[in-house]
């Protein structure tokens, strides 16, 4: 793994647009850093300006007020051409793209490298079957575009972003739209990338316990609080986490660093026993409002147990948690 | 698709070009021998003055302008099509043929009511005249459409603003219509019917001598295009200055149209088949082959076109643009049909 080092760096950043109706200012006062080799997820509810604040870096809005250096250049002063081998990016807008296979779409992630006519030489072509192979598509190379998943489709513009070869990469919620293990599977390649080829990986996601458990850094961005940067684990300790996604019915478990829904607890019995069957029992229990009584029996109280062949509701016997839950259900 | 077939696919497409025009020099109200044919193309003028007359001064001519016209449609479609990512855009969409049927309007109709002389009874300086207001009123309103290019954002809004414009340009021919003498305004309609035939003599050469290097410039916006394909978005982040591509890819499929539209009126449907057909037969959105693809293919169309214009029993009289519109329209509908679902 290559040594971390400073990629980008922001300065008091405004970030906004102009229109007719004067400038709009969606964040503001941001300054911060990112570092090779690692991945950062940038969280936050919608509107919070995660979009406008990818536009910002990626260079397709200009800045309200601040600098962005990336490799200690200042954004404006980057052509075009010369940003297109510094930034790659992945955006969450579907190709509208029909009759293109898969290597040739990769190949595109070339052009800042090509010449006039777009002609590929012997190192275009290797750093391309390498991004492929990097992603794990080879098995899709001459598929066409639109017979992929959006999990497959993905990958392939991940693949473009390799084949540029640029030392960043920024990705606009490239989880979404993706089935879970998918989601996954994307967030892990990514990963590897930041750790293996030593890349800049920013993006902007919304599944929080993915990001939580992969990311390296955190950026929580909200408007009212600017933007909060850590590793999840110290944000999660200073309670910060809390506080940014605090809701009725989401609480943050500090222990484990995740969030969890909470139900309302109105009813409570007794539950006997150890072990998986006693969890699951007692989080079937949590999701009807009946909590776990741990006091001592009164002679009114419910009680169940976990037996070695199911459970025991009052010492009836129930085969499994649904059984034992329309027990519960007609009893109340 | 691999290299070999889009290879051999291509070679037909040439193949077409060659038979069709082979056959469009033979048939006709009077059939030749195609021995007879290439005699006389030769340059052996001797055997019969009518025939070489005949080849020579009507069919080879009109020929070798329906090949470039068709060219030139079909690429300058593609082109629009992709820069406005939209399939059914076309030449005659962005209001660029509307805009060459303005000036020709303007100076055949204006002629006659205001200077007083009848354009349509002056003969060659007519035709020059016709000719180069037609250019004149595509590339003004191209720049139009240029410069809403660099203001507005979307392209649908473009391809919206390029349809109204077109609407206006009609209106305003109504309008000098409804001012105009009969003479002139016969005039007019029979150039806005659309011909290859129209072109004669000298101006043929100076036609496809322009279209020969305007089409080759188009090569030079392959990899533009292939960007283009991936959205604003995709295409800035590789490299590709967005405004300045927009700009460079409308101008090369206006003049394109600008200059056919010029020297045939308005051919309908060639520039937005074509592409269609092509992509349903090479079964790619690459330039690097379906710009070549629709630049043989255009040309083949245009001649196939022409020769069912001329078959006996129409003597002639059929106009071209009801040929291309009643050819190109269902092939189109078929390729739709055979396409798997989200191949549009």
């Amino acid at each position: 793994m290559k040594y971390k080092e400073e990629t980008i760096r922001i300065i008091d950043l405004e970030t906004g647009y102009h229109s007719k109706k004067g400038t709009t200012v969606i964040t503001t006062g941001i300054s911060a850093s990112l570092y090779s080799g690692e991945l950062t997820c940038l969280l936050g509810p919608n509107g919070a300006g995660k979009s406008t604040l990818l536009k910002t870096l990626t260079a397709f809005l200009p800045p309200l007020k601040g600098e962005i250096c990336i490799q200690h250049k200042s954004l404006a002063e980057y052509s075009d051409a010369e940003l297109s081998k510094v930034i790659g990016v992945v955006l969450t807008e579907k190709l509208n793209l029909i009759n293109m296979s898969v290597e040739e779409l990769v190949e595109m992630g070339r052009s800042p490298y090509t010449g006039f006519w777009g002609h590929m030489n012997e190192t275009d072509r290797r750093i391309v079957s390498e991004s492929i192979t990097l992603v794990g598509i080879d098995h899709l190379k001459e598929r066409m575009i639109q017979t992929l998943s959006d999990g497959e489709r993905q990958k392939v513009m991940i693949a473009k972003a390799l084949a540029q070869e640029t030392p960043v990469i920024f990705l606009d919620e490239p989880t979404a739209f993706l089935d879970y293990p998918s989601k996954v599977e994307i967030m892990q390649l990514l990963q590897r990338l930041a750790r293996e080829k030593g890349k800049t990986v920013f993006l902007s996601i919304h599944d929080l316990e993915l990001a939580l458990q992969i990311a390296d850094k955190v950026w929580l961005l909200d408007r009212p609080h600017g933007v909060t940067i850590g590793t999840p684990e110290d944000l999660a300790l200073n309670g910060d986490m809390g506080k940014y996604f605090h809701r009725d019915g989401v609480e943050f478990e500090h222990e484990r660093g995740l969030f969890k829904i909470c139900h309302k607890i109105d009813k409570t019995v007794k539950l006997i026993g150890e072990g998986a069957k006693f969890n699951m029992v007692k989080k079937a229990l949590a999701r009807q409002g009946i909590g776990i009584n741990t006091n001592d029996v009164t002679s009114n109280d419910i009680i169940i147990e976990i037996a070695d062949d199911g459970y025991l509701y009052n010492g009836e016997k129930a085969v499994s948690i649904e059984i034992l839950l329309d027990m519960l259900n007609d009893s109340i | 698709m691999n290299r070999k077939t889009t290879m051999l696919l291509m070679l037909l497409l040439a193949l077409s070009i060659i038979v069709f025009l082979i056959l469009n020099l033979i048939l006709g109200t009077v059939n030749i021998p195609v021995g007879d044919v290439i005699d006389i193309l030769l340059g052996n003028h001797d055997n019969n003055k009518i025939w070489t007359n005949i080849v020579m001064k009507s069919r080879l001519p009109q020929s070798l302008t329906a090949v470039m016209a068709g060219a030139g449609l079909a690429v300058s479609g593609l082109l629009m099509q992709t820069v406005f990512r939209n399939p059914l855009a076309g030449p005659s969409v962005l209001g660029i043929s509307s805009g060459a049927s303005l000036g020709v309007a303007c100076v055949v109709l204006l002629s006659g009511s205001i200077g007083g002389v009848a354009l349509s009874k002056l003969g060659v300086i007519g035709e020059v005249t016709i000719t180069l207001s037609a250019i004149i009123g595509s590339l003004l309103i191209m720049a139009l459409i240029a410069f809403v290019a660099q203001k507005v954002k979307g392209n649908v809004t473009l391809l919206i603003m390029g349809v109204m414009i077109g609407y206006i340009a009609n209106a305003i021919i109504g309008v000098l219509k409804f001012f105009s003498a009969e003479e002139d305004i016969r005039a007019y309609v029979i150039w806005g019917l659309g011909s290859f035939s129209r072109v004669s003599g000298g101006q043929t050469t100076i036609f496809v001598v322009l279209m020969l290097i305007l089409l080759p410039t188009s090569f030079f916006l392959i990899k533009t295009l292939n960007l283009l394909l991936l959205g604003d978005s995709y295409a800035r982040n590789l490299g590709l200055n967005i405004k300045r591509a927009r700009l460079l890819v409308i101008g090369c499929s206006g003049v394109l149209v600008a200059v056919v539209t010029a020297y045939c009126g308005p051919i309908v449907f060639l520039g937005l088949a074509v592409p269609h057909i092509c992509r349903g037969l090479f079964h790619t959105s690459n330039h690097a082959t379906i710009l070549p693809a629709s630049l043989l293919g255009g040309a083949s169309l245009a001649l196939l076109c022409n020769l069912i214009a001329r078959l006996p029993g129409f003597e002639g009289a059929l106009p071209v643009n009801s040929v291309t519109a009643l050819v190109g329209a269902p092939v189109v509908m078929w390729v739709l049909f055979n396409k798997r679902k989200n191949e549009i």
